[in-house]
């Protein structure tokens, strides 16, 4: 099946439902979603969105750029940190407008909170800039998107795989995929395509995101000839449930929430004297992994315990309530009385399909553009988070960015025709699913993810170095070859997940070898990436970012300079 | 641990009938009814069918039926049940089976459209550059409908969608609808009153209160569609 659009846009998440919401006040806008487009990742985002509003007290938004940029490690591009920082305000108080249900201070204005790494005054003290709902905020956000969106006439399409970017000399014009339902193939044909489809934490063994957050996106792209970003920065949030991974919002130590060793120590004092637990996340997952590896994990079990026992008063005021029947239910543990244990779950991907402000794709990351298609959110590195994102950095960078896509399509298809796109669009799809359907190989996907998952947590997460990076992408390349000869047990087309994990697998390992090898490359520390061998940020040789693209015989590194304006890359002290 | 499992299969490809099959997996107490549907599907038969995406009750993918209540599978742990006993898993009642424990969704969201106006969500005006002002106890009045995260547990456990009307729209479109109309800020309130006042609307509700019992999130969905029908009441037919 063909449908036809001005524009089309993949992922239902907060960016992509920005864009096309923008867009659609003079296109026509097709979104897409793997899944039910209101069961995107976006709506797992509880803390809150960062801005200067200064509803509680002073801020401004050159202390929330400098916070993003020394947040980042200084590979942050520092004139994109500061539209991010400049924007933020304006985009918040329009999704007020929008109908999103922030929570309220006294004064009847939205409340803020403090969160890590956001201070006043370039880092003198935590200072109260993430506007929230509860902890909440991006279901919020996404549902208000969502709602005004289906009043605005964006058509949404539910429970689509999208496996390839169509391009037509040089332009990108559309889509191709099949419908989840039916295992047909289904094309989008459109003037211009947006990228908006999270991360790939499911990559590693131990993660907050979704089974959905499999990096199609970054897929479809490199697979197009576009050159991957800064792939290496991978971030481990300091909190997830012991052993499950789910998300403990970093709104709970916002609130007052203390982590201690099994000593029952305050450990975060030794590592960040200033700001404590609310130190930026890559400090803090370092500092768990230290305390465990010393020994001082709780009961010599690799997790330490998050206290919240002294915040009843932020929890009957519903700040927390996720978090509260999260730990209710997995754990059976109560908050109020008994400590959390938590260790490192992967995150964020800051890395992905480069982009410049108007959210427009450079194909070789530097300058070379692929007209047509753009990225926002997660799958997109502007870059704003460098190597190391800030909490409530993401929810305004999907708001900001997303926005100005959503601007720049509309000019872009106003411009611009429709291309002819290639005639084998739809029969490519069917040839890959009937080759994968057909599969009879002995191999089974289960084993091949499960050994990548625990390869690339082990050897390629938060503390890294040569020997076992060499190991990773040497093992990562078994399993690529081994997938090769997979064999799949259910053939039939309608609703078959076998087929979907398949394709997910698959994209997986492709992106699992890119992130080992350029964690390999990048001989330095800084910001999320930590190599034990070389422990020191080296700004002479590495303030660059990493481009990897595909080559007929594997990948191919470039770098580009960061761009650096009012704040000169110091010593990262908290 | 061992946990048995009873699973609704159905394809529709090649069953004319839907059928049980059962299965054994290993799991720890504390391991998800998601987790054992997992090991099936990846260890012993690829082609279960089953939705699911964040795991942890947030964007409401795995609503199904499980020991005859409906439910998210990622929330349920192998302690929840009897250990001794099988647990079954069926698929969500009220809507079309389209593949094991796969139902069609689309009447579902169909209804979460249909409480909004044709002029859409229309927010009073802010005074110059701002946000609208809202005291915390405004925004307390829909505090609760914002958890809803459109999982259809609430719909398949209503026994009036069940069987005595299924043209109603239904509780989850009413909590929906509730959030809107109890929004200080929104403005035409009035006619989205006027939606749920519609036949199948809000009204249809007897207070069975099954919704408010399988909510995943914890809403009190009884009590708001009962606030959404006074409101209906006073705004749309006041006393004489």
């Amino acid at each position: 099946m063909i449908h036809q659009y001005d524009v089309v846009i993949v992922g239902a998440g907060i960016a992509g439902l920005t864009a096309g919401l923008q867009a659609s006040e003079t296109c026509k806008v097709a979104v897409i979603s793997k899944v039910y487009a209101p069961r995107s990742h976006s709506g797992s985002a509880q803390g809150g969105m960062a801005a200067a509003l200064g509803n509680e007290e002073d801020d401004c938004w050159e202390w929330h750029m400098f916070d993003t940029v020394k947040g980042g490690d200084y590979l942050v591009d520092q004139d994109m940190a500061e539209i991010l920082a400049r924007e933020a305000p304006e985009r918040v108080i329009e999704l007020e407008h929008l109908g999103v249900p922030f929570s309220r201070n006294e004064a009847g204005k939205i409340e803020q909170r403090r969160f890590g790494g956001h201070t006043r005054n370039l880092g003198e003290a935590p200072v109260k800039r993430s506007c929230y709902a509860s902890d909440r905020t991006g279901r919020v956000i996404m549902d208000t998107l969502y709602d005004n969106c289906l009043v605005r006439g964006v058509k949404i399409y539910n429970e689509v795989f999208v496996m390839s970017l169509l391009i037509s000399k040089g332009k990108c014009c559309g889509v191709s995929g099949y419908a989840l339902a039916t295992g047909e193939p289904i094309v989008f044909h459109a003037k211009a395509v947006l990228l908006a489809t999270g991360g790939c934490g499911r990559i590693f063994k131990t993660t907050s995101m979704s089974f959905a957050a499999t990096g199609d996106g970054f897929a479809a792209a490199f697979n197009a000839g576009v050159a991957l970003e800064d792939m290496e920065f991978v971030q481990f949030h300091p909190t997830g449930i012991y052993g499950l991974g789910i998300l403990v919002s970093e709104a709970a130590r916002a609130e007052g929430g203390i982590l201690r060793n099994g000593k029952g120590d305050r450990f975060m004092e030794r590592y960040a004297s200033t700001l404590k637990d609310l130190a930026p996340r890559d400090i803090i997952s370092r500092a768990i992994l230290t305390e465990i590896a010393e020994g001082r994990g709780v009961e010599g079990s690799d997790y330490v315990y998050l206290d919240l026992s002294h915040l009843r008063k932020a929890m009957q005021e519903q700040k927390l309530s996720e978090v509260t029947s999260f730990v209710k239910t997995y754990l059976g543990i109560d908050a109020t009385k008994d400590p959390i244990p938590v260790a490192p779950t992967c995150h964020y991907m800051m890395g992905g399909v480069p982009t410049d402000a108007q959210g427009r794709v450079l194909a070789d990351g530097k300058t070379q553009s692929l007209p047509g298609l753009y990225a926002a959110g997660e799958c997109a590195c502007v870059s704003v988070h460098g190597a190391n994102r800030l909490g409530t950095n993401s929810l305004v960078d999907l708001v900001v960015f997303g926005k100005r896509a959503g601007k720049d399509i509309s000019n872009y298809v106003k411009e611009n025709p429709l291309q002819l796109f290639p005639t084998d669009a739809e029969s490519a799809v069917a040839t890959k699913i009937d080759s994968l359907l057909a599969s009879t190989g002995n191999e089974r996907m289960g084993e091949i993810r499960s050994e990548m998952q625990r390869t690339m947590t082990q050897q390629c997460s938060v503390f890294r170095d040569n020997n076992n990076l060499k190991q990773a992408l040497n093992k990562i390349r078994q399993l690529k070859n081994r997938f090769g000869n997979i064999g799949l047990t259910s053939k039939g087309k309608a609703f078959n997940y076998e087929l979907e994990d398949a394709l997910e697998l698959e994209n997986m390992l492709n992106l699992a070898e890119i992130i080992v090898f350029c964690a390999l490359q990048r001989q330095e520390s800084r910001g999320s990436h930590y190599r034990n061998d070389y422990p020191e940020r080296d700004d002479a040789g590495w303030l660059k970012h990493t481009l990897a693209a595909k080559v007929q015989n594997g990948l191919q590194i470039n770098y580009k300079h960061v761009t650096v304006t009012r704040f000169e890359p110091k010593a990262r002290v908290y | 641990m061992q946990v048995k499992l009873k699973v609704f299969r159905f394809n529709p490809q090649t069953n004319k009938q839907p059928h049980y099959e059962y299965f054994t997996v290993e799991a720890k107490p504390t391991e998800r009814v998601l987790d054992c549907l997992n090991k099936i599907r990846w260890e012993q038969d690829g082609s279960l069918a089953y939705r699911m995406s964040c795991g942890h009750g947030i964007c409401g993918s795995d609503g199904m039926t499980i020991n005859n209540v409906s439910a998210l599978a990622c929330q349920k742990l192998v302690q929840n049940y009897e250990a001794s006993k099988e647990i079954v898993v069926e698929p969500l009642s009220v809507f079309p089976i389209v593949k094991d424990l796969v139902v069609d969704l689309e009447p579902f969201f169909e209804r979460e459209k249909s409480v909004h106006p044709s002029a859409g969500i229309v927010l009073t005006e802010a005074e110059g550059y701002g946000e609208n002002l809202q005291t915390p106890d405004q925004r307390a009045q829909f505090d609760d409908d914002i958890k809803c995260i459109m999982c259809a547990c609430c719909v398949s456990a209503c026994p009036i969608s069940q069987k005595e009307d299924p043209a109603y729209v239904g509780p989850a479109a009413i909590v929906r609808a509730h959030r809107y109309i109890f929004d200080s800020r929104i403005k035409n309130e009035l006619e989205r009153l006027a939606i749920m006042d519609k036949p199948h609307g809000a009204r249809t509700c007897k207070g069975y209160f099954k919704c408010t019992q399988v909510c995943p999130k914890g809403i009190q969905i009884t009590k708001h569609i009962f606030e959404v029908k006074r409101r209906i009441l006073d705004e749309l037919h006041p006393k004489q």
